[in-house]
C-alpha cells in the first residue's frame, strides 16, 4: 500500500537529476542520456496516474513515448556519430563554430 | 489460478528449494551438454572425443571444472576494471535468469505451488526476451573493456548481430502467441496439449516457417556455428573472451551452454508443446498414478531439449561460419520480411478461421 | 509487499540516477542508466502496467542503451573535462532542479489524500489482462495513431542512415 504521491514524488527527483545532469554535463552522450532519465521519469507519472484512475490511457501514452523514444536516439546518435566524425570531440562546449 | 493459496513461509521455502534445484540441474546440464557437444563433433569427425576421464570420459567436466577453477585469474593491467569484473557476471546471470520462467512439467500443485515452474508469469515470453536482451551488455562490457582490439571488434560484431537478430527471433515467436492468445508460457504450452504431435504449432499450428527461423536467428543469438563469428578464431583469436582467464573465462563458457539451453527450452516450449507428450492423450491411461503422471512430462521435455541440443551440434559440425556481411544481410534482408510475412499469414489465418 | 518492491526499486532508480550524474565516464553513466530503467520497470509491473514493464526492458535497456552503449564503445568516448561553460552551468542547473524538485513534490505531498494509494494485484487480476487492454485500445480508438508511429519510426530509420554515412 503505498500512496501514489510517493511514486510521482519519485518520478520527480528522477526528473530533477535528469534536469541537473542535462545542464551540469559536458559530453553530449550524456546530455542525451539525461534526456532520455527525463523521459523516463514522466512515464512513471503516467503510469502511476493510470493506475490512480484505473485506465489505460496512461499506459498508452508511455506506450507512444517509448516509440519517440527509440525513434529519437536513433536519430540523435546518428547525429553524434556525424558531429564526432566533423569536430573529433565529444564536448558541447568545443562545439561553437556558429559562436563569435 | 490456485484454489489453495499458500502461506508466505511455504511460498518462499517452496520458491527457494525450486531455484536452488533448477540452478543445480542447469548448470550440471551445461557441463554435460559441453561433453555431449565434445563428444558428439569428435564423432562426427571421425575421433573419439575426450575418452580418459572415468567411463566413456564422463568426469571430463569435472576435470574441467577443477582446471578452470583452479587457473590463475589473470587481471591484464589495462584494463577497466570493475567493468571487466562485471561483465561476466552479466553474461552468466542474464542466461541463468531466463530458466525461472520455463515451465518444465505438467503443472503439478503441492501446497499451491507449482512444482515445475519457478514463476508462472503472465509475460514469461517477453521475460525472456527482455533478459537475452540484457544479456547483450556482458558481451559488449566485456570486449570494450578488455582494452584490446581484437576483443572491441569480437563483442562490435557479437552485439550488432544480437541486436539484428533479436528483431527475427521476436517476430518469429509472434505467430505462436497470436494462436495461443496469450504471452504466459504455461498457456502456450496448454494451448498445443490436445491431440499431441498433430496440435503442436510446428505441425498442426502450421508455423514451421516461424520455427525455422526461430532456429536460425537463435544459432545466431547464442553464438553458435555458422553464426560464430564473434568468436571466430581464425580471424579474431578467441573474440570478446579473449583477455578473460580462469573462472570469468569459465563464466563465459557456462553462459554460453546455458543460453543454448534457454533457447532449446524456448523452442520446445513454443513449437513442439513443451512437455506434452507426442501422442497427446493416448497413453493417458497407462501413466495416470501420481508419480508417473508428474515424471512423464519432464521425460518429453527433456528429450525434446537433448534433441535441439544434438541440432546444434550436428550444425556445428556441418555448415562453415558466415562471412559478417553475409550474416547481416541473412538476418535483415532475408529472415524479418520472412518472419513479417509469417505474421501477416497467421493472422490472416486467424481472422479467417475464429 | 509492494511498500519492500518501491522501497527498493525506488532507491536503486535513485541512486542510479545520482550515479548518472557523479560519474565522468560516459560508460558508467550509461550503467546506471541502465539500473535506472530496470528498477522502472519493477516499479512499473507493481503499479499493473506488465506489458510496459516488459517493453520498458526490451525497447529501453535491450536496444536503446544498447545503441548509446554501441556509439560510446565505437567512437572511444573518455572522460569528460570540466570546461568554463560548466562552470555557470552549476551555477544555474543545481538551483533550477532543485526548484522544480521543491515545487512537484510539494504538490504531489499536498495532494497526497487525493491521489490515493495503490494496490498490488488489484488490477491486475482484472477479467481482461493488461495486454489486452492495451492492444484493444491501441488497434481500434488509436489505431492511426499507432500506424503513423511506424511511419515514425521508418523516417528515423531513414535519417539515421543518411546521417550516419560516411559522405556527409
Amino acid at each position: 500500500m503505498v500512496p501514489i504521491a510517493y511514486y510521482l514524488v519519485l518520478a520527480a527527483i528522477l526528473f530533477s537529476i535528469g534536469v541537473g545532469a542535462f545542464l551540469i554535463k559536458r559530453n553530449i552522450i550524456t546530455i542525451f542520456m539525461s534526456i532520455e532519465l527525463m523521459l523516463n521519469a514522466v512515464n512513471l507519472t503516467f503510469v502511476a496516474f493510470a493506475h490512480m484512475w484505473h485506465q489505460i490511457s496512461g499506459q498508452i501514452f508511455v506506450f507512444f513515448v517509448m516509440v519517440v523514444a527509440a525513434a529519437e536516439a536513433a536519430v540523435g546518435l546518428a547525429i553524434i556519430i556525424a558531429l564526432f566524425r566533423a569536430r573529433q570531440t565529444l564536448n558541447v562546449d568545443q562545439v561553437n563554430l556558429m559562436k563569435n | 489460478m490456485s484454489h489453495i493459496t499458500p502461506s508466505f513461509t511455504t511460498f518462499l521455502l517452496l520458491t527457494i528449494v525450486k531455484i536452488v534445484v533448477v540452478l543445480v540441474i542447469t548448470l550440471t546440464a551445461v557441463a554435460y551438454t559441453v561433453l555431449l557437444e565434445r563428444k558428439v563433433l569428435g564423432r562426427m569427425q571421425n575421433r573419439w572425443g575426450p575418452s580418459r576421464v572415468g567411463p566413456f570420459g564422463l568426469l571430463q567436466p569435472l576435470a574441467d571444472g577443477i582446471k578452470l577453477f583452479l587457473k590463475e585469474d589473470m587481471m591484464p593491467l589495462a584494463v577497466e576494471r570493475p567493468l571487466f569484473v562485471l561483465a561476466p557476471i552479466i553474461a552468466l546471470s542474464c542466461a541463468l535468469i531466463s530458466i525461472s520462467v520455463v515451465p518444465f512439467g505438467a503443472k503439478t500443485m503441492v501446497g499451491g505451488v507449482d512444482l515445475f515452474q519457478i514463476a508462472d508469469l503472465n509475460i514469461g515470453l517477453l521475460v525472456i526476451l527482455g533478459i537475452t536482451s540484457i544479456g547483450v551488455y556482458g558481451i559488449a562490457l566485456s570486449g570494450w573493456s578488455s582494452n584490446n582490439k581484437y576483443s572491441l571488434f569480437g563483442s562490435l560484431r557479437a552485439s550488432a548481430q544480437l541486436v539484428s537478430y533479436e528483431l527475427a527471433l521476436g517476430l518469429s515467436l509472434v505467430g505462436v502467441v497470436l494462436r495461443a492468445q496469450s504471452l504466459s508460457l504455461r498457456d502456450i504450452v496448454n494451448s498445443q496439449s490436445a491431440h499431441g504431435m498433430r496440435s503442436w504449432n510446428v505441425f498442426g499450428g502450421c508455423q514451421i516457417i516461424g520455427f525455422f527461423i526461430y532456429l536460425m536467428a537463435a544459432y545466431a543469438e547464442t553464438n553458435r556455428a555458422p553464426f560464430d563469428l564473434p568468436e571466430a578464431e581464425s580471424e579474431l583469436v578467441a573474440g570478446y573472451h579473449t583477455e578473460y582467464s580462469s573462472m570469468k573465462f569459465a563464466m563465459f563458457f557456462m553462459a554460453e551452454y546455458a543460453n543454448m539451453i534457454t533457447v532449446a527450452c524456448v523452442a520446445t516450449l513454443l513449437f513442439f508443446g513443451g512437455a506434452g507428450s507426442p501422442f497427446g492423450h493416448l497413453f493417458d491411461g497407462f501413466a495416470s498414478t501420481g508419480f508417473l503422471h508428474a515424471v512423464l512430462p519432464i521425460f518429453w521435455f527433456v528429450a525434446k531439449i537433448l534433441f535441439f541440443l544434438l541440432l546444434y551440434i550436428w550444425v556445428r559440425a556441418t555448415l562453415p561460419r558466415f562471412r559478417y556481411d553475409q550474416l547481416m544481410s541473412f538476418g535483415w534482408k532475408f529472415l524479418m520480411p520472412v518472419a513479417m510475412l509469417n505474421i501477416l499469414a497467421t493472422a490472416l489465418a486467424l481472422a479467417y478461421h475464429g | 509487499m509492494q511498500t519492500a518492491l518501491f522501497i527498493i526499486f525506488g532507491l536503486l532508480a535513485v541512486l542510479g540516477a545520482l550515479n548518472l550524474l557523479f560519474q565522468r565516464h560516459p560508460i558508467n553513466s550509461a550503467l546506471s542508466l541502465i539500473v535506472v530503467m530496470m528498477s522502472l520497470a519493477v516499479l512499473y509491473w507493481s503499479l499493473g502496467a506488465e506489458f510496459l514493464a516488459a517493453a520498458q526492458v526490451i525497447v529501453y535497456s535491450g536496444a536503446i542503451m544498447v545503441l548509446f552503449v554501441f556509439v560510446i564503445m565505437l567512437l572511444n568516448a573518455g572522460e569528460e573535462e570540466r570546461t568554463h561553460g560548466s562552470q555557470i552551468a552549476y551555477i544555474a542547473g543545481i538551483p533550477g532542479a532543485a526548484a522544480i524538485f521543491c515545487l512537484l513534490t510539494f504538490v504531489f505531498l499536498s495532494e497526497k489524500k487525493q491521489l490515493g494509494t495503490t494496490q498490488l494485484g488489484g488490477y491486475l487480476t482484472s477479467a481482461v489482462s493488461n495486454i489486452t487492454e492495451i492492444s484493444h485500445t491501441l488497434f481500434t480508438s488509436l489505431l492511426l495513431p499507432f500506424e503513423v508511429t511506424s511511419i515514425l519510426i521508418l523516417v528515423a530509420i531513414l535519417g539515421a542512415v543518411v546521417l550516419a554515412r560516411k559522405e556527409l
